[in-house]
């Protein structure tokens, strides 16, 4: 593999961590979505170029994929809800920004010093560097779930895990076909299950802070 | 006569100004002529430093008839002692000369001088020690006779709670280093330095000696958590015991860390650099949290004193991880910034220390928030002051930037380590010190800002007078020092270098030859720094550009009351003050880091009483450790209280279960 | 010959940034203007401006101490010696070596203390305000600054700014997201230490949110010239870096000819109104932020030096 064609797939894997980053400093759930569309059109193209070095032209539907349903469809679904629902704008969190961001700091270098030491025995240099980015997209899209109230920005943490796990695939030598469609597919019923679940809780709670359904928990005291 | 012998000679002498100073302390003049004294020896104690530098043969040693008797009381002299011995000299002779002075006014000298010879002599002795028995006792007669000075104000209720936790921590400290010595002790138990150094140890008993290392030098140094003595300790002692303890003290306990894990413990693990990276990074960032956050002038200073000694240790962590690898020069330059570091802390904290001796003298205040407008009436003062608060904040062309410049430049040279844990730590640690360099910024114009610009806000502030002759003349000449070691950078590095070989094994190349007084530590296509220039170029322009504005546009100038944007308000409580200058941080960082919180309680409409705007921080070290220790200690202590009323009989059985438990663990135990 | 030739690129530099300062602050004030459809003064008003308060008598706070007097030619001399140090036209500037890329920062740093000091040397309410602020910038754009000055000196091993300018030059550097990490840092901590939008409005007064207009409230005639030309300076300073370290194009190598120099000359004047265009369309498309949001846009600065270098590590060590 040449040098520049390694430096772009660098480039692109690295891009989608730094959105993943992104999306953590956001405090608006509009920008959020815009910088979640923003991330899967990275993803598109990391996957696309994969395609065009591995020769591997089912990746070329994968970002296709990516591209039609997680930059446009998920977004704009998303959208109509929040404005359906008329939910407060702000992405309220549990802990803030600054600490957050610190701790996705400390959850790269976690996957990085994992990854680089646990397939020390690979020899494809892309493989490996896009194993540790796509960890860093798959923690920082949990760290997105757990420190953030709105279930909105939890569905957009869950989605962004998921984008790690397609960059972690299209690495390691493609996904078969099939199971690409059926992920993509699982997705899109994710996100209409959550749809539905988010108007439920609204109906009942007034409200899409998940904190709301605590209340209702037997266990609770 | 050798070196060596001189320096004990003059410890000693040292020591036996303690009973003459109790004799002479109600005479007049008694304590000037004390102070003279140790003045005169500490300065001697620079020359025998420099000598045992410059030399730099092998150890000299010898054995007094002291101590065990059947062991003597081992000394030695090498590069390394005699480099702190020139920290100590320096800072012994400055803060005794300003003593003084200081004395004059001290309202019980009797209480001080007993004390000031003998902490002088035995921080002597401690550098000197050859073997563990000396070391200990020295080092702890040391922690006594601060401790003795601390309590010096007994009267001040804060001093006695200051001392009282100073003495806790000292003993939890010199019980972890006598565990030290313990696991370094040589083969047959040779407690020597030399036995130990050639003896052989298992990396559990290194890491271990490690920990404990850390434990107690570093307790007394003031690592982060086991710093909270530090700034209750430091700032109840007189003005220039402060400075020793602060600028020299905390140098000794450093000391004994590098003496212990550089020279005696032989190789370490490349794991032990992190936990002392990591401890130094937190330390520097809390050390200079808590000094922006602290409304004391003395107070502010003694925390800035523990973020300093975070920044030595990063470089001490540092200069562990590149031998660990066999990176020998790397690892000298790393120790080049520690030493250098050391000494240049030492010089600007004992002047800042004693300015604000010097203030407090003047206005019976330490409170920043009773000062301002010092500028005007103490201006020799203020002008000293700006030198030391501008070399503490890192900025070229003074010593305390040459020293993070280097401890930076051996960080970028972090990317050779073959560890990927400590290629992704020290960037990290990088942005940190960084960070805490920009906040010693924060606080040293937060410090000289509120205490000596701005207007007086207090009567005592507005009627301050000039410190005497003594106090400016030592603060002149550490003030001096800074200068130098800042533009001299070079010198200062060759001169430490045989220390450095000593501890690392390797030297950063020789300076001195460099064109232009330039400081180049690995190669010039890498980096370089030349105080000397950028201080002839900055004067230059500036003069240039005074002259020329002056000759040239005009110089017509007019006094007239402050602007202020139409609204200048007479009340001098307007201005910014400590609490409001340090809000943006508070709120920034403090949040987390010290539980910063600010309550407004704002009276509802109609009532006349005013808002009011509280602002509180604490330190989490006290509440998350210290507090739960003292309360099971308490508890526990509770519990057995019941022991001391029970029956004879009752006694007697637990003397007999014990000694029954006793006789069946040995038999298990065989 | 090469002393000499090294001499008068040194002073040229000195001079030709002295020069462009205010020029540059010109422009972009007249873009800015153009932007939101007024005219502008004209690009050399800076300067007009300059020589007025030059000329004009200062006017003194009554207990200003000595430290506010002498405190605007320390600040000027402190900008002016690290904007010289930074090459603009040529990289063979014979000073270079006197402070590599900290020094230059930590230069800076010292212009700021000295700034903040003397806003609260008079004793008001609104020079503490700016003081405290700009020390809390400050305080958070040094280590973003730094984490950016290691990764480039993780890519072309060394801090020294001409030898880092040689290296980004050469075609060995590659295509490196870290690098492109680096120069969205430095762009952010330029635009809060120069106290631009979104951190502070420089064409503000009267405004509780102002920091570095507040810092010198009660500076006037000479001293506030002084003080706006080292603003300039600074200004000036960040671009010149920026297109030193990232777009190093053009820049006349040291020893080459006359005819280099002129094209290295031009090359950076383009740059220097590239970056005064760039900086008044970003400004005027964006709203000025909270003050207690910029420690999250700096931390953002922050976090993106640092994902730089560990980026860099995970492509140095395949």
């Amino acid at each position: 593999m040449d040098g520049l064609a390694f430096d772009i797939a660098h480039l692109l894997a690295g891009g989608l961590v730094l959105v993943s980053f992104m999306m953590l400093y956001q405090d608006r759930l509009y920008a959020l979505l815009n910088v979640f569309a923003l991330q899967a059109v990275v993803l598109a193209a990391a996957v696309a170029w994969q395609a065009r070095i591995q020769e591997a032209h089912h990746l070329y539907v994968t970002a296709a994929i990516a591209l039609v349903f997680k930059a446009v469809i998920v977004p704009w679904a998303l959208h109509r809800i929040m404005q359906r629902l008329g939910v407060h704008r702000e992405v309220e969190t549990v802990v803030s920004i600054g600490p957050t961001m610190l701790a996705g700091m400390g959850l790269v270098a976690l996957s990085v010093v994992l990854m680089l030491q646990l397939t020390a025995a690979a020899d494809n240099p892309l493989a490996r560097e896009d194993l540790a980015f796509a960890l860093s997209v798959v923690l920082l899209g949990l760290l997105m779930m757990v420190t953030r109230r709105n279930a909105v920005s939890q569905v957009v943490g869950f989605m962004s895990l998921e984008n790690g796990l397609i960059l972690a695939a299209t690495g390691a030598q493609g996904m078969p076909f099939v199971v690409e469609i059926s992920v993509a597919f699982s997705v899109l019923i994710a996100l209409i299950v959550i749809g539905v679940f988010l108007f439920r809780i609204r109906e009942r709670f007034d409200t899409v802070d998940v904190g709301a359904l605590d209340e209702f928990r037997g266990d609770r005291q | 006569m050798t070196a060596l012998e001189a320096g004990l000679l003059l410890a000693a002498g040292l020591l036996a100004l303690g009973p003459a100073g109790a004799l002479v302390a109600q005479r007049t003049g008694g304590a000037a002529i004390v102070s003279g004294a140790s003045a005169a020896l500490a300065t001697a104690f620079v020359a025998v430093g420099l000598w045992a530098l410059l030399a730099a043969g092998p150890p000299v040693r010898t054995v007094l008839p002291l101590g065990l008797p059947w062991i003597g009381a081992h000394f030695r002299l090498d590069a390394l002692s005699g480099f702190f011995l020139v920290v100590l000299g320096l800072g012994g002779a400055a803060a005794s000369l300003y003593g003084i002075g200081y004395m004059r006014h001290a309202a019980a000298p009797g209480r001080v001088l007993p004390f000031y010879g003998p902490f002088l002599g035995a921080m002597a002795l401690v550098l000197l020690a050859d073997d563990a028995f000396t070391f200990l006792v020295s080092w702890e007669s040391m922690s006594l006779l601060s401790w003795a000075l601390v309590v010096s104000d007994h009267r001040d209720a804060e001093a006695r709670r200051a001392s009282y936790v100073y003495l806790l921590m000292a003993g939890l400290g010199t019980m972890a280093l006598l565990f030290a010595f313990g696991l370094l002790a040589g083969a047959e138990g040779g407690y020597g330095f030399e036995a130990i150094a050639a003896a052989e140890r298992g990396p559990e008993v290194t890491a271990a000696i490690l920990f404990l290392m850390l434990l107690g030098a570093g307790s007394k140094a003031g690592v982060v958590p086991l710093h909270v003595w530090l700034p209750l300790a430091h700032p109840a002692a007189p003005s220039h015991v402060s400075a020793l303890m602060s600028g020299v003290m905390t140098k000794v306990a450093l000391y004994a860390f590098i003496r212990v894990v550089f020279d005696l413990l032989g190789p370490v693990a490349w794991w032990a650099s992190p936990v002392v990276i990591i401890l130094g990074a937190a330390t520097a960032v809390m050390g200079i949290l808590f000094a922006i956050v602290d409304g004391d002038a003395k107070r502010i200073l003694a925390y800035s004193t523990i973020e300093n000694v975070g920044v030595i240790l990063v470089a001490l962590g540092l200069a562990l991880a590149f031998r660990a690898n066999g990176m020998t020069a790397l690892a000298a330059l790393a120790l080049t910034a520690a030493l250098f570091h050391v000494l240049n802390h030492m010089l600007f904290k004992s002047l800042l220390f004693m300015a604000a001796g010097a203030v407090l003298s003047a206005t019976g205040r330490r409170a920043l928030d009773a000062l301002g407008g010092l500028i005007h009436r103490m201006p020799v003062t203020a002008v000293l002051t700006l030198v030391g608060v501008t070399a503490i904040a890192a900025l070229p062309p003074l010593n305390g930037f040459a020293s993070e410049w280097l401890l930076f430049q051996g960080i970028l040279q972090s990317p050779g380590l073959p560890q990927p844990a400590l290629q992704l730590l020290l960037p990290a640690t990088g942005g940190l010190l960084a960070l805490s360099a920009a906040l010693a910024a924060v606080c040293f114009v937060r410090f000289y800002g509120v205490a000596f610009l701005g207007r007086p806000r207090s009567d005592v502030a507005a009627g301050a007078v000039e410190a005497d002759r003594w106090s400016l003349a030592a603060m002149a000449v550490l003030a001096a020092l800074c200068v130098l070691a800042g533009i001299l950078p070079g010198a200062a590095v060759d001169l430490i270098a045989p220390a450095v070989g000593q501890a690392a094994g390797g030297r950063v190349p020789p300076q001195l030859g460099n064109p232009w007084l330039t400081l180049v530590p690995v190669a010039e296509v890498q980096s370089s720094y030349s105080g000397f220039l950028v201080l002839v170029f900055t004067t230059a322009s500036a003069m240039t550009a005074a002259w020329l504005v002056h000759r040239l546009a005009s110089r017509r100038l007019r006094r007239g009351p402050a602007w202020d944007c139409g609204f200048p308000l007479a009340d001098p409580a307007t201005q910014y003050g400590a609490g409001s200058f340090a809000q943006p941080i508070r709120r920034a960082l403090g949040g987390t880091l010290l539980a910063a919180r600010e309550r407004v309680e704002m009276p509802p409409p109609g009532d006349l009483r005013p808002a009011r705007h509280a602002a509180s921080t604490e330190d989490l070290a006290w509440t998350w450790l210290y507090l739960p220790v003292a309360a099971g200690v308490g508890a526990l202590a509770a519990r057995l209280n019941g022991l001391q009323f029970l029956t004879i009989r009752r006694y007697l059985s637990l003397v007999f279960v014990s000694l029954i438990l006793l006789l069946v663990g040995l038999a298990v135990w065989n | 010959m090469e002393l000499i030739q090294g001499l008068l690129v040194q002073g040229v530099q000195m001079l030709l940034v002295l020069v462009l300062a205010p020029g540059l602050v010109g422009l972009v004030r007249k873009v800015k203007a153009r932007l939101t459809r007024r005219r502008g003064a004209s690009l050399l008003q800076p300067y007009r401006d300059i020589l007025r308060l030059m000329r004009k008598e200062v006017v003194l706070a009554e207990n200003a101490s000595w430290l506010f007097r002498v405190a605007p030619y320390a600040i000027f001399a402190a900008t002016w010696v690290a904007a010289a140090l930074v090459p603009s036209f040529a990289t063979g500037l014979q000073f270079s070596w006197t402070a590599d890329l900290i020094a230059i920062v930590a230069l800076l740093g010292s212009a700021r203390f000295f700034l903040a000091l003397a806003g609260m040397d008079v004793g008001t309410a609104f020079g503490g305000i700016g003081a405290s602020r700009e020390v809390m910038i400050g305080a958070f754009a040094e280590p973003a600054m730094l984490l950016t000055v290691f990764t480039l000196a993780l890519v072309a091993g060394s801090t020294q700014l001409s030898v880092v300018a040689a290296f980004m030059a050469s075609p060995e550097v590659g295509l490196r997201v870290s690098l492109g990490l680096a120069l969205v840092a430095l762009v952010i901590v330029a635009i809060a230490e120069n106290a631009r939008i979104p951190v502070d409005n420089p064409a503000t007064h009267l405004e509780l949110t102002m920091v570095h207009e507040a810092m010198v409230l009660e500076y006037s005639g000479r001293h506030l010239a002084m003080i706006e030309i080292a603003a300039a300076l600074k200004l000036l300073l960040y671009v010149a870096l920026v297109g030193c370290v990232f777009l190093p194009w053009g820049m006349a190598a040291p020893g080459s000819g006359l005819a280099a120099h002129l094209v290295g000359l031009a090359a950076f004047l383009a740059k220097l109104a590239g970056g005064a265009v760039l900086l008044a369309v970003f400004e005027t498309a964006i709203a000025k932020m909270r003050v207690f949001r910029v420690p999250d846009f700096l931390g953002a600065a922050l976090m993106l030096g640092l994902l730089g270098t560990l980026l860099l590590f995970v492509s140095r060590s395949l």
